[in-house]
């Protein structure tokens, strides 16, 4: 029997998780709104991310939250030159190859990975990890209170972007009609680039973010990837506010979903409510900001 | 002296029978059983253009299917490969009907195949009748009529004949009504709509042939290692061989998966043979990867010369 | 990696002529070489860590037996590693069994994991090649009837009653604080037969069971499994776990201020590492596992090793170590590396590992009956073995040291 408070804090707490889902989710819903691509490195960068924020952690002795900015102009220098230089280079701006493009750069990123820090599961150590905030009989977690908080902030911030400043014109734009804006004078390979780096920036922050309360291992970008997709799928691909939103229904439906059906088979609502979303409303909940 | 080839590669699929290595042989077969795979993956995905990136559920049903069969009703498992081929086809016309009446393509439909394979790797990781978690252990009883081999020729035998099929499969796409008019929806789906070509039924039966394939395809897997899990039935890796062996080959060609399967294996392979240190083998797989992309953009299959008129310009001709 | 031993030009020679499609296996053996050994690990995806730790033992294995002068009854032959990388797929691990034996293995060690372990097992029984286990818990892997495979360590079994035996055996020495018990595990093979024989027999030791949780791998967030644990007040908390998911679901039964005494069986995240890097959660944790004998004098000297070779001190590298050890004294006592020689001396063997907590050995259908787990503690951000009594070097707390 599900008693009623335990409801409730499930809610709570999948409305949290769901706050990290969808800081995944948000470089993933750009460079899918822009690129219209699958992104299958994205798992990978995330994992590159986290263990770039455990390098500054462990090694240079920062707190994560202060390393969030530094891993975020990483990343997106990473992201960039990925794109600029990989990616997009070898593949000819073909979607077929761009797929199979990002699909090499995470085998290779997975397996550097390895070879540099071996498969050995680590984590870090913050005076503030069991830190929790009591709201009536909960126990709410700081670390995922901020990375909730920083979620939703990030999506305003990058809303704000897309909306307000030139370059994110000329990002829409791309992302409607490449050829009509190259016409005005807009490089499409250029700003496919920068969506690429600006998504792949969100993944400095996300695994910043994740580290006080997750581990870093070589594979733990799979254990993020496929919900973010979903996320983005259910979000509408390419909308901030849809990525958010996306994010906190999933992490519902999946903290629900494991309170009902048991934490092994819990899992399923997630495909489920994912599959039906793509069969009736693939256009997904919000419409793309572009 | 290219046009010969296809009969050079026919005796060197062959010699590998004439050697007494088993481990030639296995590399052979699980060359070939890549090429089956990708096969499966082509006769849908290649010729139709519909990306799949859950083929795996196909793949899973099939060893699936044969190992319940027979650990928990008795029935031998030859019977597994028209059941499983039965079975897959199934699942093919059921996610198909669904994904494209509700007018799913490119990535959207990729990603609910992703989410299809999904669903059913959780079912088996829960279900009592799948072991969840557990697995399924087929009892090892290596004879013939039990669709066990001792000897990997017998193995290799076979996963050629299947390849052969779905290699005939293949060729009948390339020369039928049925195959222009799914290369046709593939090109445009607007013009072949107006030509009058029913879109979601053509799309749904490709689906349903590259499902029969792939899953026996499965079959195949859990006789000879006579061990399937959740992860090994429906896991995502699956799925990418299956798209990479095509795709690498060259997509909607005939011969592009076998390619494609030979090629990635020796790169494979003699990486993991020449290189000990972990990580270090699988980074210049994806490496050489990157490189094949770059400079082959229509797969192996494209770098054929002379070139043979392709299906894209035929339906341009038409 | 610091110790390598292997001849990669033996491993190179065997791909060249594989493929050129030679008659490879006569002209390798007619060198004048050692013995060959096939070593088969995961040491790329998901188990790439363990994997490499066995892979790591078993290379020491072969350098301490060529140091000390190889395999004297065969007047002092060397052995040489053949490394495999079976990421984690059965077929590459049959199929690197294939590759090694045709290079010319006279023998395996092998895989972590039991998926690969069954494939790999049976395809050296093909060519009756024996087959050390070094990790690989199911019981299925020797319980099958194959002939050529052997393993020197416990099967899972084995080790969830040595589990319950110390729970009955703790339990009364504290005067039964336990009643009740939430058990937590993975719901894959190992996690699911381990729930379930202790489901089945904690009613028969006075602990009732009060809920049975399953989770995928990996989760994510264990706030929910926490919350029911919580509202049920059990008085330990038993789990079966890898790894990541281990320290994800004690982080957050500290974090949620879990109060009940946590036990593992094979707890996958219970290491050194884990009682000294995150002693704010693992202070006080029981586990019940693989693990070395802290006793043994040449454990410390081990132990050295390994650090100075910056390798983490965890139990897969003594298996992979005494796997191939196992092989070697074979050999030894077969006086001949041949097979139809190896595996009768290897069904009679009595090896024994002097680094690990064990009984006398004793092979049947060949799994060693003396092989064993140990109760483990982590007290003073230390790991501490405290059952059974014989290798015991400190006294439990339990359920735990409530703070």
């Amino acid at each position: 029997m599900i008693s009623l408070s335990i409801l409730e804090a499930g809610l709570v707490n999948g409305l949290l998780t769901g706050g990290v889902y969808a800081l995944v989710a948000l470089g993933l819903t750009l460079i899918y709104g822009v690129l219209h691509i699958v992104n299958f490195a994205h798992g990978s960068l995330l994992m590159i991310a986290m263990f770039g924020g455990w390098m500054l952690v462990s090694w240079a002795h920062l707190d994560p939250y202060a390393a969030l900015p530094l891993m975020v102009v990483i990343m997106f220098v990473i992201g960039w030159g990925l794109y600029a230089g990989v990616i997009g280079r070898i593949s000819g701006g073909d979607d077929r190859r761009i797929l199979l493009a990002t699909l090499g750069v995470a085998i290779v990123l997975d397996n550097l990975a390895l070879v540099l820090f071996t498969g050995d599961t680590r984590t870090i150590e913050t005076p503030y990890q069991f830190a929790v905030v009591e709201a009536g009989p909960l126990l709410l977690s700081v670390p995922k209170l901020i990375s909730f908080g920083v979620a939703i902030v990030l999506a305003l911030l990058l809303w704000a972007f897309m909306a307000l400043t030139d370059t994110g014109r000329a990002i829409r734009a791309v992302a409607r009609e490449p050829d009509g804006a190259r016409l005005v004078g807009i490089r499409p390979g250029r700003i496919f680039a920068l969506s690429y780096g600006i998504g792949i920036a969100c993944l400095g922050a996300a695994g910043c973010l994740l580290l006080p309360s997750f581990y870093v291992s070589p594979q733990v970008g799979n254990v993020f990837v496929l919900t973010a997709f979903t996320i983005v799928v259910l979000g509408g691909m390419g909308s901030f506010p849809g990525a958010v939103v996306g994010g906190l229904l999933i992490g519902v439906t999946e903290s629900l979903g494991g309170l009902f059906l048991g934490e092994s088979l819990g899992p399923i609502g997630i495909s489920l409510v994912f599959i039906l979303v793509l069969l009736f409303r693939p256009t997904g909940l919000f419409r793309a900001a572009r | 002296m290219l046009r010969y080839w296809p009969i050079l590669a026919v005796v060197a699929a062959l010699l590998p029978f004439a050697s007494s290595s088993q481990f030639l042989v296995n590399l052979a077969m699980l060359t070939a059983f890549s090429a089956l795979l990708g096969q499966g993956w082509n006769i849908a995905c290649g010729f139709g253009g519909l990306t799949s990136f859950g083929h795996a559920v196909f793949f899973g049903i099939g060893a699936y299917a044969v190992a319940i069969m027979q650990t928990r009703f008795g029935i031998n498992p030859w019977l597994g490969l028209p059941a499983a081929a039965i079975l897959g086809a199934a699942a093919g016309a059921v996610l198909g009907a669904a994904a494209f009446r509700a007018g799913l393509r490119g990535s959207y439909f990729a990603l609910v195949t992703l989410a299809f394979a999904e669903v059913f790797r959780i079912l088996a990781n829960s279900l009592d009748i799948t072991k969840g978690g557990l697995g399924i252990l087929i009892p090892l009883h290596p004879s013939l009529p039990n669709f066990q081999f001792a000897d990997r020729r017998g193995a290799y035998a076979l996963v050629l004949v299947l390849l052969a099929v779905a290699m005939g499969i293949a060729a009948w796409l390339r020369r039928s009504r049925f195959g222009a008019r799914l290369v046709a929806v593939r090109e445009n789906e607007d013009a072949a709509a107006a030509l009058g070509i029913p879109l979601v039924r053509t799309k749904t039966q490709a689906l349903a042939l590259s499902g029969a394939v792939t899953a026996t395809a499965g079959v195949l897997y859990a006789q000879m290692f006579l061990y399937v899990d959740p992860n090994i039935a429906f896991g995502a890796e699956r799925s990418v061989e299956m798209l990479l062996v095509a795709m690498i080959g060259g997509a909607g060609t005939v011969w592009g998966p076998v390619l494609g399967a030979i090629v990635l294996h020796l790169i494979q392979d003699t990486a993991r043979m020449l290189i000990d240190t972990p990580g270090f083998a699988p980074m210049l797989y994806g490496a050489i990867l990157l490189a094949i992309i770059a400079f082959l953009p229509n797969g192996i299959a494209g770098l054929r010369l002379p070139r043979r008129r392709s299906a894209r310009e035929e339906v341009r001709r038409a | 990696m610091t110790l390598r031993t292997t001849t990669r030009r033996s491993t190179l020679a065997a791909g060249a002529a594989a493929f050129a499609g030679l008659a490879m296996p006569a002209v390798l053996r007619a060198q004048p070489a050692g013995i060959k050994l096939g070593l088969i690990h995961p040491v790329t995806g998901p188990l790439a860590f363990s994997g490499n730790q066995c892979r790591i033992g078993g290379q020491m294995a072969i350098k301490d037996v060529n140091e000390a002068g190889g395999i004297k009854a065969m007047g002092g032959a060397k052995l040489e590693a053949l490394l495999g990388d079976a990421q984690l797929k059965p077929e590459l691990a049959a199929s690197l069994v294939d590759q090694f034996a045709e290079a010319g293995a006279a023998g395996f060690t092998g895989c972590y994991a039991s998926s690969l372990g069954l494939a790999a097992t049976q395809a050296a029984a093909k060519y009756e090649l024996p087959f050390s286990i070094d990790s690989g818990v199911a019981d299925s892997l020797t319980s099958r009837g194959l002939a050529n495979t052997f393993r020197l360590f416990p099967s899972a079994s084995v080790c969830v009653n040595g589990a319950v035996d110390e729970l009955e055996g703790l339990n009364k020495q504290a005067g039964g604080p336990v009643k009740t018990a939430v058990l937590v595990h993975e719901n894959s093979e190992f996690g699911t037969t381990t729930a379930n024989t202790l489901k089945e027999k904690l009613p028969g030791i006075g602990i009732k069971v009060l809920d049975v949780m399953a989770h995928a791998t990996p989760t994510r967030d264990f706030t929910n499994v926490v919350l029911r644990i919580k509202e049920q007040k059990p008085d330990l908390v038993i789990i079966s776990d890898y790894l990541n998911e281990y320290v994800l679901l004690i982080r957050t039964m500290v974090q949620q201020r879990v109060p009940s005494g946590i036990f593992s069986v094979f707890g996958g995240g219970f290491s050194l590492k884990f009682a000294k890097e995150q002693n704010e959660i693992s202070e006080g944790v029981l586990d019940f596992n693989n693990w070395w004998n802290t006793k043994a004098p040449e454990t410390a000297a081990f132990r050295k090793r390994l650090d100075a070779a910056g390798v983490a001190t965890t139990y897969e590298v003594f298996f992979g170590y005494y796997a191939v050890k196992l092989l070697a004294d074979a050999f030894e006592r077969a006086g001949s590396a041949d097979k139809k020689k190896v595996i009768p001396a290897l069904a009679a063997s009595t090896f024994y590992p002097d680094m690990l907590p064990y009984n006398p050995t004793k092979f049947a259908n060949g799994q060693n009956e003396g092989a064993q787990g140990v109760g483990l503690q982590v007290q003073h951000a230390d790991v501490k073995v405290v059952w059974p009594e014989k290798f015991a070097d400190a006294k439990a707390v339990f359920p735990r040291a409530k703070g």
